[in-house]
């Protein structure tokens, strides 16, 4: 049985700052900043938006044209949820109108909480309990003004059903690796998160990464020229960038996928958002691997295979680069309005 | 039916009264109007008061026990009326049909509002029940908001322009200079108006009415008891009163309340009158828009042409159709409950030739009360 | 609003479920018992696609802001923003926002579309209501 994703569906709220508008209330040098980071600008909600609607945006795209009557489970993941007590994934579940014959509930893993709910949803589809369920990673990252993470924490997510049946993108193999490193945490009470600074780095995301994606292509026996795009975690434009050329990988696979630099770190979004936009554009029988990464820590990768099945999805969604292209820009202040 | 009469008046400055409660402001208008009226408290048999919301600007309820008491009326039959803005003038209608109807002699009618005991949030919050909560308020239809809509699409559908509303606000000044309980004593120009600061486009400051405390009382009689108590009866020639939709979107025409067409009809069928022949009027202004949209639901102009022909003088004092010459609800004050009363006290002291300054030289008076954006229409029509 | 009174109206806030009448095909939103066109009670549910025109807008631009914590409410809009009444495509009429788009942008007749965003917020502690707002339909 072939199971996969059956569709998606991308939210990227229309606000964007420049990193350069941010580097000025902050004092610092633009240019420093933006070579730094490898990152012009990042989306910001609109005062009336959170990681609710935007995952019910998204997941209204993901459900046009398939029975959606039929999806069983409902995870949505996120740094943000806008209750502690009180799930996203009932909110989601009303507003596409699901009715009451489905389970649900939050997840919370750092930026990786969207594809540990492809896993789970994954299993739940493959065990034979239902015939399709939705996951979503969505975020409106906090940042302390001032912070470094200023420059990066955005907002945005995307939304999959898994299904098996019209399967658009078979999963054919996921290996995740997961550790108790405490590179970036945020307290229960805390507004803010904090973060090892340099410790971020070789320890957190590029050990996970690496090993989870290494793992991967054992049990799938395949190398890095076997796939037409590589999708990573990207907190920042270089990261993804490093990691892609330690494992192998070149600048043409990873482009498509790489979209902080347009749009900031979505966080739980993030991953899912550069699939999203890998699968707008990619061609039957085009191989894609994907790994994403969360503190605290973990990586979940996959390895997955487009099917013709997907053109026809792909007229109907819309596309995460038009979602780029549509921005209105703002200043300091109305960031800070927002974000508040 | 039988005739009744207005005998008695009394109303208290409006402004924003911080020394006032809301008993002693009903207290000083409803004892001045029984005084004026030539009776006693205990020849006072029933009382209608008007007021929008006792629960929630003083939070008190029962006002239809409180006000009596502390008039010194002891054990009488006494209602609370609430139509929102309308409160007042639909106190007026119904004691006018207690009295017509044989059930009482002696009626006061009175109007209150004490709206400044609570922050400016909280106020807005009250007002906005006038509308429907669930439907418009909840989603950011504020009242200068709901009443920019209608004359956004005015301007869109007849060419009004923002001078044009203005003038309705500058008239209304104008005419409250010689008012001694009006809230403001201020003369204004268009580029006031215009320079004021935006509400809701295109609605600025000054195209609104302010926020008010006051009470209006006046004391209603039969026919028989009037001619006796009474040299200068005024007397209440027609009456209507109708509704329309709550909410603004679910009218039929945004830019006609039905409410106040239908009000004015039975009005003037009641009165043998036609528009025409009405010599003044005292309209509900909220909002500049709403005066032009009541001269042409009133049938004084037609729809559409109102913002020229306030433009060009017709409504001033001395004009061909006298409007507000109290100052309207924009310059005299509008504590909600009270206005429809003062309306009819303004009408009273015009037809008594008792209106100095502003006078109007009037045989007839209409006065027009709304509740909301037009969910009730009050229209009463006064002659000597 | 109170915690009960969200919940019945989530069909018609978040999916723009009004009435139908069975008898005369007249459609409502928001939804009605009676029939307002010829007094029918077995109203049926009906699905508001979420396309209309703008009728009417102006842009409130007093401070909604609740400085002395009187009501402890968070409207979740900023001053300035754009309020409309927009016709839906089947007919009936409602009040909303306008959201992400300028002063200029505005016009009598322009088409929109439904969105879903955050209506109000009971404070930090109160519920979230969510509900419908409508951006320009290019």
């Amino acid at each position: 049985m072939q199971v996969g994703i059956i569709s998606w569906g991308s939210y990227i709220p229309r606000f964007r700052i420049k990193v350069e508008d941010i580097a000025k209330a902050n004092g610092s040098n633009p240019e420093q900043i933006k070579n730094a980071l490898m990152i012009s600008e990042k989306s910001l909600p609109g005062i009336d938006e959170d990681t609710i609607t935007i995952s019910v945006e998204a997941a209204r795209q993901a459900i046009k044209n398939i029975d959606s009557k039929k999806i069983g489970a409902i995870y949505i993941g996120s740094e943000s949820h806008p209750y502690a007590v009180k799930p996203t994934s009932t909110v989601v579940g009303e507003a596409i109108e699901l009715g009451n014959n489905y389970t649900a509930a939050d997840l919370e893993f750092a930026c990786k909480a969207g594809t540990a709910g492809i896993q789970i949803c994954l299993g739940l589809v493959k065990s034979g309990m239902m015939d399709m369920a939705l996951t979503g990673g969505a975020d409106t990252a906090q940042s302390k003004p001032g912070d470094p993470l200023e420059y990066t924490a955005a907002a945005g997510g995307a939304v999959f059903v898994i299904g098996k049946e019209d399967v658009v993108a078979v999963i054919n193999e996921t290996v995740s690796f997961t550790s108790d490193t405490p590179d970036f945490w945020r307290r229960e009470k805390e507004e803010y998160p904090s973060h090892g600074g340099a410790f971020t780095g070789q320890p957190a995301y590029y050990r996970h990464v690496i090993n989870a994606t290494k793992n991967l292509m054992e049990k799938a026996k395949t190398r890095p020229e076997n796939y037409d795009y590589a999708i990573f975690h990207q907190p920042n434009g270089k990261f993804p960038r490093r990691v892609a050329k330690i494992l192998g990988f070149n600048e043409q696979q990873i482009s498509p996928g790489l979209l902080v630099g347009y749009i900031g770190n979505t966080y739980s979004g993030a991953s899912m958002l550069g699939l999203a936009a890998v699968l707008d554009i990619a061609k039957p029988g085009q191989r894609i691997l994907v790994t994403s990464y969360g503190s605290g820590a973990g990586s979940d990768s996959f390895d997955i295979t487009v099917t013709d099945k997907i053109l026809f999805n792909q007229k109907r969604t819309k596309k995460v680069l038009d979602l780029i292209k549509d921005k209105i820009y703002v200043d300091y202040s109305k960031y800070l309005r927002n974000t508040q | 039916m039988r005739k009744v009469a207005v005998i008695g008046i009394g109303m208290t400055k409006f402004g924003q009264l911080w020394k006032r409660d809301l008993t002693s402001l009903s207290v000083e208008a409803g004892v001045n109007a029984v005084r004026d009226a030539g009776i006693h408290q205990k020849d006072v048999e029933v009382l209608y008061g008007g007021t929008m919301s006792g629960g929630l600007f003083i939070n008190q309820e029962h006002l239809g026990s409180m006000l009596p008491d502390y008039m010194g009326f002891k054990n009488i039959p006494s209602v609370r009326v609430e139509a929102a803005c309308a409160s007042g003038g639909l106190a007026l209608r119904q004691a006018y049909i207690d009295i017509a109807s044989g059930m009482h002699d002696i009626a006061v009618v009175g109007g209150v509002e004490k709206m400044t005991d609570i922050g400016t949030y909280s106020i807005t919050k009250a007002l906005a029940t006038a509308a429907d909560t669930v439907n418009e308020s909840n989603f950011g239809a504020t009242f200068p908001g709901l009443y920019a809509l209608m004359a956004k699409l005015h301007m869109h559908k007849y060419k009004t322009t923002e001078e044009q509303l203005a003038s309705v606000a500058v008239k209304n000044h104008l005419n409250a200079l010689d008012n001694p309980n009006a809230q403001f004593h201020k003369k204004i120009s268009i580029q006031d108006v215009m320079d004021s600061a935006k509400i809701a486009d295109p609605l600025k400051l000054l195209d609104a009415s302010p926020i008010t405390d006051g009470a209006a009382a006046i004391v209603l009689a039969s026919e028989k008891k009037a001619k006796k108590l009474s040299d200068t009866p005024v007397w209440i020639k027609g009456s209507g009163h109708a509704t329309d939709t709550i909410s603004l979107h679910d009218r039929d025409d945004l830019l006609t309340l039905s409410a106040t067409v239908s009000a004015a009809k039975q009005a003037y069928l009641q009165a043998r009158l036609q528009p025409k022949n009405i010599d003044m009027a005292e309209v509900h202004d909220c909002f500049t828009i709403a005066e032009l949209l009541a001269i042409e639901d009133l049938g004084f102009v037609k729809k559409g042409k109102s913002g020229k022909f306030t433009e060009e003088g017709y409504t001033k004092i001395g004009g061909k159709i006298p409007i507000n010459p109290s100052g309207g609800l924009k310059a005299k004050g509008h504590p909600i409950g009270a206005s429809g009363v003062a309306q009819a006290i303004e009408a009273v002291l015009q037809l008594r030739g008792d209106a100095g300054k502003r006078s109007t030289n009037s045989e007839n008076a209409l006065t027009h009360n709304v509740g909301g954006s037009g969910g009730t229409s009050v229209v009463h029509i006064f002659e000597r | 609003m109170a915690v009960p009174k969200i919940w019945r109206k989530i069909p018609e806030y978040y999916n723009l479920i009004g009435k139908l009448c069975p008898e005369c095909n007249a459609k409502f939103f928001p939804k009605r018992t009676v029939c307002k066109n010829c007094g029918c009670t077995r109203m049926q549910d009906y699905k508001f696609e979420g396309k209309g025109k703008i009728v009417t807008y102006t842009i409130i631009r007093t401070s909604m802001s609740d400085p002395e914590q009187e009501i402890n409410e968070q409207a979740a809009r900023n001053i300035p923003y754009a309020l409309a009444i927009i016709k839906l495509k089947e007919g009936p009429m409602l009040t909303a926002q306008i959201i992400d788009c300028g002063d200029s942008e505005l016009n009598i007749g322009k088409k929109v579309k439904k969105v879903f965003r955050k209506i109000l917020e009971n404070g930090p502690s109160g519920v979230i209501q969510y509900g419908y707002k409508f951006k320009i339909d290019k």
